[in-house]
């Protein structure tokens, strides 16, 4: 295992009164390893920022120890961390050029100025930013303020770089040009990212561990494939993945040598037993209720599957969702083929047990993914 | 301002005209009396041209004012003096105390911190009158009274509040983000206060130092109770042109006009940069 870069450890966050206030971090604890990018991914409010802030060290750390390639920090001011951070609104010092602002920490830290202009220049030409070095922040748009910030972050060499929605104002084209530079930028040096963004194309993109927050409560912490294929609970699984993931109770039951999930509205998904996996199977045949999902790419159309009404129908350009009323709620599927179907049209629809999650109906923990358990 | 047609600039001007004649009358009214003698001011009808003197000045910078009683004694130049010590010091001391004070209200939510910065506004609310009786019972036996230090104090209750809550508002226009860019880049908090914080509430301490001047500069009650004549403000001393032979009316025109001086003068100096420090602004990005 490398070392680590950064290390929280059973950290709490209170706005407030310690116990009383707002809860926003709870009992977080995870590890990052020297030259990993970690995305916090999560909706507003899940604590990614409160998160990055502790561990930038301008929110107090509540209860717990947070450190910083191997030194505890969370007593320490911001200035004694050697964290790099690029902020949300930027933050650009208004009476400095982009050029100054970008430069300021390497001066402040007496870096020659033949290296602090080159490190300049080469940070701009990564970003495209570099007909605005002499502008001030006032004179430019949102998106090049955002890249200046994030200069101002990635130009320092810092134990840990937090860049908080480092490219949410960029227009698409130059986000996707930018994730790949910046992230080849950040290799190449085998500097230790954290980002925190609530867009999961970023987060996957990007990261080489996704840390999945909601409620203040670490969901997930794995790579982008493991929690897009392996989903924990039922929060990770219908949050990441576009459109999310399909979601329904079902009970349990058997009937000769076949395995019934039985849906609301009478329907049910018929099984051979041999269909799932031995401790699927046995996992299965313990619970009376289960939730089951299924991502909308897996669901298929077929001539023996269970009925369902086309609610909506849209082509994008690339693939169709297609909305269906299935089971007293709405299941999405994706084709790849531009389909024709006509509001109200009756489909059939099956489910491959192969593609089946299967959650906990009490706790939303993930029993199985396919033929494995969780 | 092309769209506008003729009539619409005409009525415009005649309507500006008005207001500045209505607001600058008085001080122009004043500006003249303090040109003329007593017997020209008193004439009935009043006369818009007659000779000029300098006399009034005369009389106030040599301290010497004749009178048809005689020749008194004023202390304006001594008066004038202690307006600027005494303002001047007022604020320096105010902002020195009130700027960190301000930076720290805004920037930190401690127990209690809203209730002190509304107690120290609410010195602005008791009337000057209501305090100074008690005031002047301490100031007695504390040996304060009659004292350049316990006039600064006092003055504090004028300054103080202005200041703070101004300053304050500025403060926490900043966004705190830019302040921990500057803290993570490698610097001290204190740092950052002087370096990011004070020069981006640059223009508000400034128009707040110079409210809080004008207020200081103006004020009659506090020097009037707890101030003899030797350490007297002009706004009290002016007092000394009622005289028993009468009202030198020449005389206490040519003081305001001195006195009004220095704070104009500060204004419309300091007014460069107001503006300037508030349209640079753009902190909000």
């Amino acid at each position: 295992m490398s070392p680590t870069a950064l290390t929280i450890s059973g950290v709490d966050k209170f706005y407030g009164p310690i116990d009383r206030g707002v809860h926003a971090v709870k009992n977080l604890t995870m590890e990052i390893g020297k030259g990993e990018i970690v995305a916090l991914l999560g909706s507003s409010g899940c604590g990614k920022t409160s998160t990055l802030r502790m561990v930038a060290g301008f929110e107090e750390v509540s209860r717990g120890a947070i450190a910083v390639a191997g030194r505890q920090v969370h007593t320490l001011p911001p200035v004694r961390r050697n964290v790099a951070m690029a902020f949300e609104g930027y933050s650009l010092y208004p009476p400095l050029t982009v050029r100054e602002n970008m430069a300021f920490a390497l001066k402040a830290a007496r870096l020659p100025r033949s290296e602090v202009d080159a490190r300049v220049a080469s940070i701009a030409k990564l970003l495209e930013i570099e007909d605005i070095l002499e502008r001030y922040p006032s004179s430019i748009s949102g998106g090049q303020q955002q890249r200046a910030s994030l200069g101002r972050a990635l130009i320092r060499e810092a134990d840990l770089h937090l860049l908080d929605e480092p490219m949410g104002q960029l227009e698409p084209q130059l986000r996707a040009v930018l994730r790949g530079r910046i992230k080849h930028f950040i290799k190449e040096r085998g500097l230790t990212a954290i980002l925190v963004t609530h867009d999961q194309t970023e987060a996957n993109a990007l990261a080489d561990r996704i840390a999945v927050m909601e409620g203040g409560v670490l969901q997930q912490f794995d790579t982008p494939d493991r929690i897009k294929e392996r989903p924990a609970n039922l929060f990770t699984g219908t949050f990441v993945g576009e459109p999310p993931m399909n979601v329904f109770e079902a009970f349990v039951g058997t009937a000769h040598d076949r395995i019934n999930l039985r849906l609301p509205d009478g329907l049910s998904l018929d099984y051979d037993r041999n269909a799932f996996s031995g401790p699927v199977r046995d996992q299965l045949l313990s619970r009376e209720r289960v939730v089951i999902g299924i991502r909308p790419y897996a669901v298929r159309r077929s001539k023996d599957g269970v009925p369902a009404t086309v609610l909506a129908n849209q082509w994008l350009g690339d693939q169709t969702h297609i909305a269906a009323d299935f089971a007293g709620g709405s299941l999405v599927l994706v084709e790849h083929d531009r389909t024709r179907l006509d509001l109200g049209a009756p489909i059939k629809v099956s489910i491959d047990p192969k593609n089946l999650h299967v959650f906990d109906q009490a706790s939303g923990k993930a029993i199985s993914h396919g033929m494995e358990l969780a | 301002m092309e769209h506008t047609s003729l009539l619409e600039r005409i009525l415009r001007g005649v309507a500006l005209t008005l207001v500045v004649i209505f607001f600058m009358f008085p001080i122009l009214w004043i500006f003249m009396m303090s040109f003329q003698t007593n017997e020209t001011i008193l004439r009935i009808p009043p006369q818009l041209i007659f000779e000029p003197t300098l006399a009034n000045y005369t009389a106030l910078i040599t301290g010497k004012l004749m009178t048809a009683a005689g020749t008194l004694d004023i202390a304006f130049m001594r008066n004038l003096w202690n307006s600027v010590f005494l303002s001047v010091t007022s604020v320096a001391v105010s902002l020195l105390l009130g700027v960190p004070a301000a930076y720290a209200f805004a920037r930190h939510k401690f127990r209690g911190s809203e209730d002190i910065a509304f107690t120290l506004l609410s010195f602005k609310f008791a009337p000057a009158l209501l305090v100074l009786l008690p005031l002047t019972l301490y100031f007695q036996k504390l040996g304060l009274a009659n004292t350049y230090f316990g006039l600064i104090w006092v003055y504090q209750l004028i300054c103080l509040p202005l200041i703070l809550w101004i300053v304050r508002g500025y403060f926490e226009d900043i966004p705190a983000d830019i302040e921990y860019a500057y803290r993570i880049g490698g610097h001290s908090w204190f740092a950052t206060f002087r370096k990011i914080a004070l020069p981006l509430a640059g223009p508000g301490i400034a128009a707040a130092g110079l409210l809080a001047f004008i207020f200081a500069w103006n004020n009659f009650v506090f020097a009037l109770v707890l101030a003899s004549a030797d350490k007297q403000p002009v706004t009290v001393g002016a007092l000394a042109f009622i005289t028993s032979s009468g009202i030198q009316y020449g005389q206490i025109s040519a003081a305001i006009v001195l006195s009004i001086t220095p704070t104009l003068a500060l204004a419309l100096y300091a007014q460069r940069y107001l503006v300037e420090g508030l349209s640079l602004g753009a902190v909000k990005g």
